[in-house]
C-alpha cells in the first residue's frame, strides 16, 4: 500500500528544484527591499540635524545655506496639483474613449502607437517641447501653468495606458449583458465599468504624483526659478503666472551650485521631497484597498 | 400539430462573417408568435452569433459583417433607428451567468431604469414579478440589497432570467442556459419557460437535444453555418426525419 506514495529519486529531485526555485525567487523579491530601505534610513541619518517644522515652512535665507525650503515646497504642490489637474481629466476620458468606444482602425491603432511612444520619450525633450510649444509659441512665458502644461504632456501617456488597463479588467460579459438589455454604450460604463475600474484608475492617476513632484528637466526651462521668497505660511503665495521653486530644482541648486550649504541641508530637502511622495502614495495605497474592499465579483 | 400562428422573427437568407470567415451561409427560417423554437447543433455551428444577428449585439463585435434581412414583427432590425428598443424587445440569457456587480434588486431594475423608469413602487413590483417569474424570490426575498454576484451558480443564472425578463420581452433568447447549474435547478427553469410561453415567444439554443424534445414544438438542426433540417417535434425526434443526419445527431450517433 504505501509503496504509492514512497518518495523516489525522481520525486526527491523535483522536491528539491521546487525548493531551489522557491528560495531563489524569494531572495530576489527580497533584494528588493534593501536599497530603499538603506536609501531611506541613510538619508534621514544625515538629515537629522535639520529636519524641524519650521525647516517646512520658513524660506531659504541666507543664499540658500539656511533657512527652509517653504517656497520651493510650495512650488512642487502648486505644480503637481496643476499638472494633474490637466492630465486626470483628459487622460481618463481619452482612456475610456479609446477601450469603450474606439473601434479597431487605423486611426486608434495610430493614436495607440502615439500613447506608447510618447510614453517613452526623455524628460529632457518634453522640456525642450514645453519650452518651444507654451513659453515661446503660445507665449504664455515662463510660469507655473506652462511647466506644469509640460508635466501634464509627460504624465497623459501612463496615465491612459494605467485607465485603459483598468477600464479592461472589468469582464466583457458584463458589457454585453448590459448591451442585452438596452442600455447604451454610456449607460454602461457610467453603471457598470467605471464603478468598478475606478480604484485601478486613481492608483495610477496618483502614481503619477511622485513622478511629476520629482522631475526637474521638464520645468527648468517652463516655470522653476533657482530662487524666490514668497510670503512664509500663506498657502495662496504663488499665482498660476508666477514663476515658482520647486524642491527637485532646488535639491539640484543647493548641491552644485551653492557653496559653503551645511552639510545636512541637501539630505534635508531630499528627506522633504521623499516624504512628501510617499505620504501621497500611502494616500494612493489606502484608497486602492478601500475601494478593492468593495469591490463586487 | 401547431396552428399556423402570426411570424415573430422572419429571417432570410442570412450570411454572416467575421473578417474573411464565413461562418452562417445563407439561412432562412421563421419563429412564429408564441413557440417554443430550439436551435440545437454542435459546437461552433454559430448559433450564439445568430441570437446576436437578432437583437444586433453583433454591432458590438469587431469585423463581423452581416447580409440578408432580419425582421422582428415585420421591421427589418438593420433598418432600426432605436435599436435599444429592438433589445429590450428581445430578452437575452447567455450560457454562463452573469451577475452584474450590484445587489440582486438593482440587477433586475438595472434595464427599467436604463430605460428611464423611475417610480419606486412600480419598479419594486417589477422586481418581485420577474424573480418570481424565474424561481428566484423566495430564496432572495430577505436579501434584495446583496450582491447579485455573491450568489450561487444556479441563483445566478435565475437572476440573469429576471433581469432578462425584467424589459418584458416578446422573444425570449436563451443561449445553452444550463450548461453552468445542474439538473434541479434546470428542471424548474424548464417549468418557467412552459409557462412564459403562453405570453412569449421563446427561441432555445441547446446542446442537450433531449431538452429541445421536451420543451420545444419545433427544432432547427444547425451544422456548420448551415440548417440541415428544420421541423416539428413530432418530425424532427421521430424515427424517420427528412434527413439521415438528423436521425443520427439526435440520437448520439453523429461522428
Amino acid at each position: 500500500m504505501g509503496a504509492v506514495f514512497a518518495e523516489t529519486a525522481l520525486t526527491r529531485r523535483k522536491r528539491l528544484t521546487e525548493r531551489l526555485a522557491q528560495g531563489i525567487l524569494g531572495l530576489m523579491a527580497l533584494s528588493l527591499v534593501v536599497p530603499l530601505v538603506t536609501i531611506v534610513a541613510y538619508l534621514f541619518v544625515q538629515a537629522w540635524p535639520l529636519l524641524s517644522w519650521d525647516f517646512l515652512t520658513s524660506n531659504p535665507i541666507d543664499g540658500m545655506r539656511h533657512g527652509g525650503i517653504w517656497s520651493a515646497f510650495l512650488g512642487t504642490m502648486y505644480l503637481v496639483t496643476a499638472s494633474l489637474c490637466v492630465s486626470a481629466p483628459i487622460g481618463v476620458l481619452a482612456a475610456v474613449y479609446l477601450n469603450e468606444y474606439a473601434e479597431d482602425n487605423w486611426l486608434t491603432r495610430m493614436i495607440n502607437l502615439a500613447v506608447v511612444n510618447l510614453a517613452g520619450v526623455p524628460s529632457i525633450v518634453h522640456a525642450l517641447f514645453g519650452l518651444g510649444a507654451f513659453v515661446l509659441f503660445a507665449g504664455i512665458g515662463r510660469s507655473i501653468i506652462a511647466a506644469s502644461l509640460t508635466l501634464a504632456i509627460m504624465t497623459l501617456p501612463v496615465i491612459i495606458a494605467s485607465t485603459k488597463e483598468s477600464l479592461a479588467s472589468v469582464p466583457r460579459s458584463f458589457r454585453e449583458a448590459c448591451w442585452n438589455v438596452g442600455a447604451t454604450r454610456w449607460q454602461t460604463i457610467r453603471r457598470i465599468v467605471l464603478p468598478n475600474s475606478v480604484s485601478g484608475i486613481l492608483t495610477g492617476v496618483i502614481l503619477q504624483v511622485s513622478r511629476t513632484a520629482g522631475e526637474t528637466a521638464p520645468i527648468m526651462f517652463t516655470g522653476a526659478v533657482f530662487f524666490k521668497k514668497i510670503p512664509e505660511g500663506d498657502i495662496f503665495a504663488y499665482s498660476l503666472t508666477d514663476q515658482c521653486m520647486a524642491l527637485s530644482m532646488h535639491l539640484y541648486t543647493v548641491t552644485t551650485q551653492v557653496t559653503n550649504a551645511p552639510h545636512a541641508l541637501p539630505y534635508a530637502i531630499a528627506v522633504a521631497l521623499l516624504g512628501t511622495v510617499l505620504v501621497v502614495n500611502a494616500l494612493s495605497i489606502g484608497t486602492r484597498v478601500y475601494l478593492r474592499s468593495r469591490k463586487k465579483w | 400539430m401547431v396552428e399556423p400562428k402570426q411570424k415573430k422573427v422572419e429571417v432570410s437568407n442570412l450570411r454572416l462573417s467575421y473578417g474573411k470567415k464565413e461562418v452562417i451561409h445563407g439561412i432562412s427560417f421563421d419563429i412564429r408568435q408564441s413557440e417554443i423554437f430550439a436551435i440545437i447543433g454542435p459546437a461552433q455551428s454559430a448559433k450564439t452569433s445568430l441570437l446576436k444577428c437578432i437583437n444586433r449585439t453583433l454591432d458590438f463585435v469587431p469585423g463581423a459583417k452581416v447580409s440578408g434581412v432580419i425582421k422582428v414583427d415585420g421591421q427589418d432590425v438593420s433598418k432600426m433607428k432605436n435599436v435599444y428598443e429592438l433589445r429590450r424587445k428581445i430578452g437575452m440569457v447567455a450560457p454562463l451567468p452573469v451577475g452584474l456587480p450590484l445587489s440582486i434588486y438593482d440587477n433586475v431594475a438595472f434595464a427599467p431604469r436604463a430605460a428611464g423608469m423611475r417610480n419606486k413602487r412600480a419598479l419594486d413590483a417589477l422586481v418581485e414579478r420577474c424573480l418570481t417569474q424565474a424561481a428566484l424570490w423566495d430564496e432572495v426575498k430577505d436579501r434584495l440589497d446583496s450582491l447579485g454576484t455573491k450568489l450561487s451558480g444556479g441563483q445566478q443564472q435565475r437572476l440573469t432570467i429576471a433581469r432578462a425578463l425584467s424589459h418584458s420581452p416578446e422573444v425570449l433568447c436563451l443561449d445553452e442556459f444550463s450548461i453552468a447549474i445542474d439538473p434541479v435547478t434546470t428542471m424548474r427553469i424548464e417549468e418557467v419557460l412552459k409557462q412564459l410561453r403562453e405570453k412569449i415567444t421563446i427561441i432555445l439554443v441547446t446542446n442537450l437535444v433531449q431538452q429541445a424534445r421536451r420543451l420545444a414544438d419545433r427544432t432547427m438542426f444547425l451544422w456548420n453555418g448551415e440548417i440541415v433540417e428544420m421541423g416539428t417535434n413530432d418530425v424532427m425526434f421521430s424515427e424517420h426525419p427528412q434527413n439521415r443526419q438528423t436521425y443520427e445527431y439526435v440520437n448520439g450517433i453523429f461522428g
